[in-house]
């Protein structure tokens, strides 16, 4: 096959946590790509290298798993690339089985599978340098005859060992046509049995116990997994977090903005067509600058993730956190997707691929809109500084901060109380087990942790090229078009489509209180949630609004009963006011369907919540 | 050889009530785990029974090896984790009612 001679496909397979992405960064360096595979929201991570014998190998990152046998939506994947099975995927050529050499048992359960497969396969032994510190003696020769496979020692996070690797791929690649029968298939509980037994068997065999086992893992997680310490710690843990997302992100999103806006008023003056100034300045410049204002807490929030992930911090939390997600019937694991939620639902519904089961991916998809993200903050500090009197309570609490907790509370109650229900109703049972190893603690190594850090920063604005500035457009279109008559009294707003349409709702939103202004800002109020207060400015003719809060909030004052402004901050704490989430939903989940279904439950609730609200506040005399 | 993967001295029959569940064993119970069914509260796993069991005998859960508990989450002493041979591993004890270990201060 000449094919094979110039180039080959090569496949790294290990358990999660064995180092399998930190040796393809090693292997490929900065020559990859990320995707996603098709009909799946498993991403793809494909990078290329060339060997010292020219060949080119493209190197594909899979999945970690345990076993060939899936039990996720992303080892499905794996399985699947290693047969061959994938849609629009060519098998590997040669298989790397990635192994923590520290920890040989499972994997070697794993790589006889790998050998039923019957490609080629090359053992990777990573972690040496561990492996090494500890004193652990492995017989190289001896193990590598038993398994079939040369077995090449690595370091990945130093890059050792990787060069005899590619030149062991190299070798298989080059004897090309190697590929026996393929004889795997399920295998049954007798056979995972015996298979262990086999790789306990090999263990005893080739390898000495190490010297110096680590301790220091068990030393810390009698602090870090202590039932009452531990769960201290972790709200600790958040709410510098937390407070890193809102602080240290402040400035840059200050200065996006800010360049955004002059590059916006700078081609402004050089445009001298109207409309086109208007849909490069309003629509596209401010569109891209809305979305990417949120890229610097998404770096920072990645940053704190990637971190706590490479610690080995992570499975921790899911432990400390399952019991009490689980009561909701949330998966231990969606409580960092939640509380990512805290800073903008897109990345915290993009780093739900931490849980295994749909299910529960799902469901912690389904509710993290709900979770009060940042861009409804500048609505809030709006309607509360106009409606809400600075007073203090109880000698000591300020009342607007109080509405402002009670908002943030309601969130997190509706969140819980929403997945309760979908678990309760619509996946009855459907419960996975929860098995999680929990790694070794391992000193995170700077390099990969800002290499993981642009990739995600990479995907993000991917995605929000492709998604979310069309929707951006569109809402300009709609919000522009068609122009106001001659002589219009109105804002231009009020002849658009934009305004059509919150003319149309008005009479639906009637009774929760909203006026035809209100009806009309939440059409443009869809791009993001924050556009909701430029958007009032715009109805109610106060210039650059929101810089100038003081005066919109006393113009709402003056138009709005309070029972309306209530009832607003009701619609905002539910009402899915964000296409950008829309369409990530749409993305991550690969259907218009989680969406739509997203789209209703958060309408239906947020129209009952305001309703509630309104006629309670007028009932009360707020009207 | 570790002392934690190597089998505990046969001669030693053991007493009654030796053998525990994984889900009801304690803080500190250091055992060897004797055997791993199928059969426990069908509906309660979101997966079949024999599924589950695969799953436990693929993170290693298999007869003949060592086991400990090491932490237990702080809510109904739920989840735990152990120590099993040189891995530690989570998991739920409704998962755990199938594996039954045998305790090693039992043996007298
Ligand atoms: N000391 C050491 N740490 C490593 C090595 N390879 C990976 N790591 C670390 O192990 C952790 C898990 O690695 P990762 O590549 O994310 O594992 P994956 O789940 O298999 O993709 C990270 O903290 C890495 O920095 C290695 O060879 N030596
Ligand atoms: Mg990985």
């Amino acid at each position: 096959m000449s094919e094979t001679l110039t180039s080959a496909r090569v496949a790294l397979v290990g358990n999660p946590n064995s180092g399998k992405t930190a040796l393809f960064n090693a292997l490929t360096g900065s020559r990859q790509k990320v995707a996603n595979y098709a009909g799946v929201t498993v991403e793809r991570k494909e990078g290329m290298i060339t060997s010292a014998a020219g060949r080119n190998l493209y190197v594909l990152d899979l999945p970690g798993t345990y076993s060939l046998r899936a039990r996720s939506p992303d080892e499905a994947v794996t399985r699947d690339a290693v047969l061959g099975r994938l849609e629009g995927e060519t098998p590997p050529d040669v298989v790397i089985c990635v192994a923590d050499a520290t920890n040989l048992r499972l994997v070697l359960r794993l790589a006889m599978e790998l050998k039923q497969v019957g490609r080629p396969m090359v053992l990777a032994l990573n972690m040496y340098d561990i492996a090494q510190r500890q004193g652990l003696r492995i017989d190289l020769e001896g193990l590598s005859r038993e398994i079939g496979a040369p077995i090449v020692t690595t370091v990945a996070t130093r890059k050792r060992g990787i060069e005899d690797l590619v030149a062991q791929v190299d070798a298989l690649a080059a004897a090309g046509q190697l590929v026996g029968e393929n004889t795997w298939r399920e295998p049954n509980a007798a056979e995972i049995r015996q298979a262990h037994a086999e790789a306990q068997r090999l263990v005893r065999t080739y390898v000495r116990p190490p010297e110096h086992p680590d301790t220091w893992t068990g030393k810390i997680d009698k602090v870090l997994l202590h039932p009452v310490g531990g769960l201290a710690i972790l709200l600790g843990l958040l709410f510098v977090m937390f407070q890193a997302v809102f602080t240290w992100a402040t400035p840059a999103m200050d200065g996006i903005e800010a360049i955004f806006g002059a590059l916006g008023q700078f081609v402004g003056a050089y445009v001298s067509n109207d409309l086109l100034r208007s849909l490069i300045s309003d629509g596209i410049i401010a569109g891209v600058g809305s979305v990417l204002v949120f890229l610097p807490q998404i770096l920072v929030l990645f940053f704190f993730i990637i971190l706590l992930e490479d610690l080995g911090y992570m499975a921790r939390a899911a432990f400390l956190m399952d019991r009490i997600m689980g009561g909701a019937g949330l998966h231990g694991r969606a409580f960092i997707p939640l509380l990512s939620s805290f800073a903008c639902a897109i990345p915290g519904i993009m780093s739900t691929r931490v849980i295994d089961s749909k299910e529960d991916r799902l469901t912690t998809i389904l509710v993290a809109p709900l979770m009060t993200c940042s861009a409804r903050i500048p609505v809030y500090t709006l309607i509360i500084g106009a409606f809400i009197p600075n007073e203090r309570v109880w000698g000591f609490a300020s009342l607007q901060g109080l509405v402002m907790f009670g908002l943030y509370a309601s969130g997190i109650l509706s969140a819980l109380a929403i997945s309760f229900v979908i678990r309760r109703v619509f996946w009855r049972g459907t419960v996975e087990p929860f098995l999680m190893e929990l790694p070794t603690y391992k000193m995170p190594e700077p390099k990969s942790v800002l290499r993981n850090l642009w990739i995600r920063a990479k995907i993000f604005l991917n995605r929000a090229g492709r998604i979310i500035l069309p929707m951006m457009i569109l809402i300009w279109v709609l919000s522009t078009f068609p122009y106001p008559p001659e002589g219009a009294t109105q804002p231009a707003i009020d002849y658009s489509f934009a305004g059509m349409i919150g003319h149309a709702i008005q009479p639906l939103l009637a009774p929760i209180g909203f006026n035809w202004q209100m009806s009309i800002a939440l059409v443009p109020g869809m791009a993001a949630r924050e556009v909701a207060v430029a958007a009032l400015g715009t109805v109610y003719a106060i210039g650059d609004a929101e810089n100038n809060v003081g005066a919109l909030g006393t113009a709402l004052a003056n138009h709005w009963s309070l029972a309306t402004g209530l009832s607003f901050l009701a619609w905002y704490v539910f009402a899915p006011q964000c296409a950008p989430t829309l369409g990530v939903v749409k993305r991550e989940t690969n259907s218009w369907r989680w969406p739509v279904i997203m789209f209703v439950y958060m309408v239906a609730l947020a129209y009952t919540a305001s309703f509630i609200v309104y006629h309670t506040a007028v009932a009360l005399g707020g009207g | 050889m570790n002392d934690i993967s190597t089998r505990p001295a046969a001669e030693a029959p053991p007493v009654e009530g030796a053998i525990v569940r994984l889900s009801e064993a304690s803080l500190g119970d250091v055992g060897t785990i004797v055997d791993v069914r199928a059969e426990s509260s069908p509906d309660n796993h979101g997966v079949n029974l024999e599924e589950l069991q695969r799953r436990l005998l693929e993170f290693g859960f298999v007869e003949g090896a060592r086991i400990e508990v090491i932490h237990e989450g702080a809510i109904r002493r739920d989840p735990i984790a152990v120590r099993l041979d040189d891995m530690r591993v989570a998991l739920r004890r409704r998962d755990a009612e199938d594996v039954y270990i045998l305790l090693d201060g039992a043996k007298t």
